[in-house]
């Protein structure tokens, strides 16, 4: 048996007519997991004692959902109770937390079964899981190849079909680019719509937590488990989950199609464009229409970005000193101790971004950082908004590249940032996005994104599922 | 050189609620150290902060009653730095719209009424608490009051005596407390002080530099760290020095304010707009059920009490000081005592009671109900003023209505003329030297014999009528 061939509802019916046990397909997670890991780092903690007993005692019961029994990876920035939790950090190398997120609890109430916590940058801060300070994830297509991040080991984990679905998080790109790089679905819901209870903060503004799967179908099923108000977060939008699976197997006759000329322009690659065109007449042969359009302000979005997402990220990395949680380096006095273990436990981005962030908050350069990259922010939403105001959805890739090696970039943290210039708008917006598997480039995954209104991911599933179904993309498996 | 001293306070308050500001943590005083805590208010890495909507009422309560203009938006902000007692490293606090703006507190002081502005009020959270244990050369981290809220009430630098300063803490103290938003007990920390002061030469528009008084642990020692500070700065000034802008501590033991810090420059806390939050509306509706439920303040009562019951207005002033105390004197009225029998003893022997025994009116067992039925037995010559002391503390330490300790101790006043006759007489039988002493002029005799019957009848005679029969006896022999 293997993952890559099947839904998150076939392997419900079998779990059901007792053609697997949930013991079984727990077992097969490790061993998938086993073979293939050393290669792929995706995960950074197994929990393969009590995901068994887990397994085990479910086997003893019905199978009432279609999660029951299912094994998932959890992104590391995501709270998992008894669970080492260490975004990725060595200062949170021992980390366990005394409570779920909501997202777990979500998963949990359906008795999902975790199998382990999945490698990323350290505390979401990258795009090529080269950041983690644990060993560097490497993407299933072409393991000399980054799988992209900051959600690298929630892409590489599906994509090399040890678990039927994880979870990430997306701050600027950090599910959508992964996702691209590794060939396979992700998305991020719009601003509000998944509680952040529980997730690790980066920049609280940004954050958003998402579904990883192999398919569309799957991917609408998460999102409708983990979605909906949430009383701990108050950024939790309170209004009805729409139905997601609804929007799966439609007609998109009629679709309207915008196409940022921002988004097929300078710096993207020739075979990426080359694939979301032939997605385009593919979408345009299902009865699609498409126009180019401009997001004139998108190309400021990369520097506000950095400044807001950096500004949020040095206040909320402020708590990680070493005193009551984390790993401590002892001092000469308090100063020393916070020096030490901040010093030891951050690694270099972080560090960048920590001092950057606490620059533009800074008394005398606020208003022309902080507060003008807000100007900025508020302008980039303008865009989106006026261009969905005449269009179902915004077409374009995910990231203007396919996966590049790891170590291309590493040391260029600059060219780093702009890989994310197409995902970041949307961050800034809060508008959700999907990136689907759209093809190869060289030999690597090209992924297509999908933009819409706020709470409009039903749209997103609706066309992503519409394209998927008339190609053969989500079908092709990495040999590992 | 006349120098003229400006004073600006800035109060910290924690609201009563019964839960944490942006958790469910308990927030009672004196439960053992870090069992009122939780992952969101230990800073636990992953949760979010909800605003407790109670803390935003409490919050647009005390702003109306010191007659503030509310936000109509306003919203949380960040403010960072790093400290033990400050588990996130970054305090959720209001940096540029507070919940309220330009209000006022009226005072009156040494004979004159003087309103001192209000520059703001905001809402916050409170920091944990540390405690510095020399034995182990430690420092040790309770976390129970981490989350607390707090208002932050900063005055407009109009205050311009150590006096003033005290009125103005009285005054907010008993608006705070009328309101029910705080306790205000500086001792447990639910309202603390710090004390901006500088000095300028008397007619210069501009400001001097000023010193921030910390460690300010009562109204007295503001005053008393005002008052020291005034005089240490015209020192300062006057021997052509110049005044520093420091942190000073007030030492309590050496009644001196003692160098903590030298600030230069201000402090940069990064501030900004709280992500965890969103903005916060207070609309017309809102602001107007708030304002409902605020009772009649200090003044207006004073006022009534000056008008209605022709109180003395020191004696109103006293009287309304803290709500307790109004209260308490308002039933005993209610159910029927004289209002200036009881205002004079609650500003007399209540009072010292209360200052003897060092503790709160509503500490006491004696009911307004019992005071004002023993206020009615002396107005009946039931009991004589004697008599009410030793009912009067009976009931402050064992509660009960007057009447009944009355009858149960056979405190009666004895008033029968007959009855009192026969001791008097036999007491003047027994005293001829008095008769002789009083009859060659010696007043004191007088009070002698009165003494010798109240000690016959054990207090209980009813001096007025011993009085008439031992003169008429005196007369007669």
């Amino acid at each position: 048996m293997s993952f890559y061939d099947e839904t998150l509802s076939s392997l419900h019916t079998k779990i059901k007519n007792k053609e697997v046990t949930i013991t079984e397909l727990t077992e097969q997670s490790f061993k998938r997991i086993k073979e293939t890991d050393d290669k792929i780092h995706a995960f950074l903690t197994l929990d393969e004692e009590r995901a068994l007993a887990k397994a085990r005692e479910l086997d003893e019961q019905e199978a009432d959902n279609l999660f029951f029994g299912i094994p998932a990876g959890i992104k590391d920035n995501i709270v998992t109770k008894g669970l080492r939790t260490t975004c990725g950090s060595q200062l949170l190398d021992n980390f366990e937390p005394v409570h779920d997120a909501t997202v777990m609890n979500r998963l949990n109430e359906k008795n999902v079964v975790t199998v382990g916590k999945l490698n990323m940058d350290e505390f979401a801060m990258g795009s090529s899981n080269e950041n983690s300070s644990y060993a560097t994830a490497r993407n299933p297509w072409n393991t000399d190849h980054v799988p992209g991040g900051s959600s690298g080991g929630s892409a590489a984990a599906v994509a090399a079909g040890q678990v039927p679905f994880t979870l990430g998080s997306d701050t600027g790109g950090s599910i959508r680019q992964p996702a691209s790089f590794c060939g396979v679905v992700g998305l991020k819901p719009t601003y509000g719509r998944v509680s952040r209870f529980g997730l690790v903060a980066f920049a609280s503004s940004l954050d958003q937590i998402g579904p990883i799967t192999r398919t569309v179908e799957d991917n609408a099923y998460v999102l409708q488990q983990i979605a909906g108000h949430d009383q701990l977060d108050s950024t939790s939008a309170n209004m009805e989950v729409a139905d997601y699976t609804s929007a799966l197997n439609q007609d998109i006759a009629g679709l309207r199609i915008a196409v940022p000329k921002e988004y097929l322009g300078e710096g993207v690659d020739e075979g990426v464009k080359a694939r979301i065109q032939e997605a385009l007449a593919k979408l345009e042969e299902l009865g699609a229409t498409w126009e180019e359009v401009s997001l004139p302000n998108s190309k400021y979005a990369v520097a506000a970005y950095y400044l807001l997402a950096s500004s949020e990220a040095s206040a909320n990395l402020a708590r990680f000193d070493g005193v009551r949680y984390g790993v401590r380096k002892e001092g000469e006095d308090l100063l020393d101790l916070y020096k030490k273990s901040r010093s030891e436990g951050f690694g270099d981005e972080v560090k960048r971004r920590i001092m950057l962030g606490t620059f533009a908050l800074s008394s005398g350069y606020y208003d022309a950082y902080y507060k003008k990259a807000q100007k900025v922010r508020t302008l980039i939403r303008e865009d989106f908004e006026h261009v969905l105001n005449s269009f179902d959805v915004i077409l374009g890739p995910t990231v203007p590249t396919t996966a590049f090696k790891v170590g291309e970039n590493s040391n260029d943290p600059l060219t780093m940032y702009l890989k994310d210039i197409l995902t970041i708008p949307v961050n800034l917006a809060g508008n959700p996005a999907i990136s689907v598997p759209c093809g190869f480039s060289d030999g690597l995954p090209v992924g297509l994104q999908l933009i819409a209104k706020p709470f409009e991911e039903r749209t997103l599933y609706k066309v992503a599922h519409a394209y998927e179904r008339a190609t053969e993309h989500t079908k092709v498996k990495p040999e590992l | 050189m006349k120098f003229e001293t400006i004073i600006g306070l800035e109060v910290h308050s924690e609201l009563k609620t019964n839960s944490k500001i942006f958790c469910g943590c308990s927030t009672a005083f004196g439960a053992p150290p870090n069992t009122h805590t939780c992952p969101i208010c230990l800073g636990h890495p992953g949760v979010l902060p909800v605003l407790n909507q109670r803390a935003v009422d409490y919050a647009i309560k005390a702003a109306v009653a010191l007659n503030c203009e509310i936000a109509e938006e306003t919203k949380f902000d960040r403010k960072n730095y790093f400290y033990p007692d400050n588990p996130k490293a970054y305090q959720i606090s209001q940096f540029d719209k507070p919940v309220g703006e330009n209000g006022w507190i009226e005072i009156e002081v040494d004979g004159y009424k003087k309103r001192i502005g209000i520059t703001r009020i905001h809402l916050e959270e409170d920091a944990g608490k540390l405690t510095h244990d020399d034995y182990d050369d430690a420092s040790l981290v309770d976390f129970n009051r981490v989350g607390t809220p707090l208002i932050e009430i900063v005055s407009e630098p109009d205050i311009r005596t150590p006096n003033e300063a005290y009125a103005y803490l009285e005054k907010l103290k008993a608006i705070l407390q009328y309101t029910e938003v705080s306790d205000c007990k500086m001792e447990e920390g639910s309202l603390r002080c710090d004390a901006n002061i500088s000095l300028r030469p008397a007619g210069q528009e501009e400001f001097g530099t000023k010193a921030e008084l910390k460690n300010l642990n009562s109204f007295t020692n503001v005053q008393k760290g005002l008052a020291f500070e005034e005089k240490r700065q015209a020192e300062v000034l006057l021997s052509g020095g110049e005044i520093l802008q420091e942190t000073r501590r007030w030492n309590e033991d050496k009644k001196e304010t003692i160098l903590m810090r030298i600030k230069e420059g201000s402090d940069d806390y990064r501030y900004f707009p709280e992500p965890d939050l969103v903005n916060l509306y207070i609309d017309h509706e809102w602001i107007d059920r708030i304002r409902g439920g605020i009772p009649e303040l200090p003044d207006a009562r004073k006022q009534r009490y000056i008008n209605d019951w022709n109180i003395p207005a020191y004696d109103a002033g006293v009287l309304t000081q803290t709500k307790a105390m109004a209260d308490f004197f308002e039933e005993s009225v209610e159910v029927g005592a004289d209002a200036k029998q009881a205002a004079n003893w609650l500003m007399g022997e209540v009072n010292a009671y209360l200052n003897s025994e060092g503790i709160e009116i509503e500490e006491i067992k004696m009911t307004p109900k019992g005071l004002a039925g023993m206020i009615k037995l002396i107005e009946d010559g039931t009991i004589s003023g004697k008599i009410a002391k030793k009912v009067f503390n009976e009931m402050m330490k064992n509660g009960g209505e007057a009447k009944q300790i009355v009858e149960d101790k056979g405190l009666v006043q004895i008033s029968d003329e007959g009855q009192l006759k026969a001791i008097v007489d036999n007491i003047l039988d027994n005293n001829q030297q008095s008769i002789d002493d009083f009859k060659n002029g010696k007043d004191k005799a007088f009070g002698f014999l009165v003494g010798q019957a109240m000690k016959e009848t054990k207090g209980k005679a009813n001096p007025q009528v011993i009085n008439k029969l031992i003169k008429e006896g005196l007369e007669s022999r």
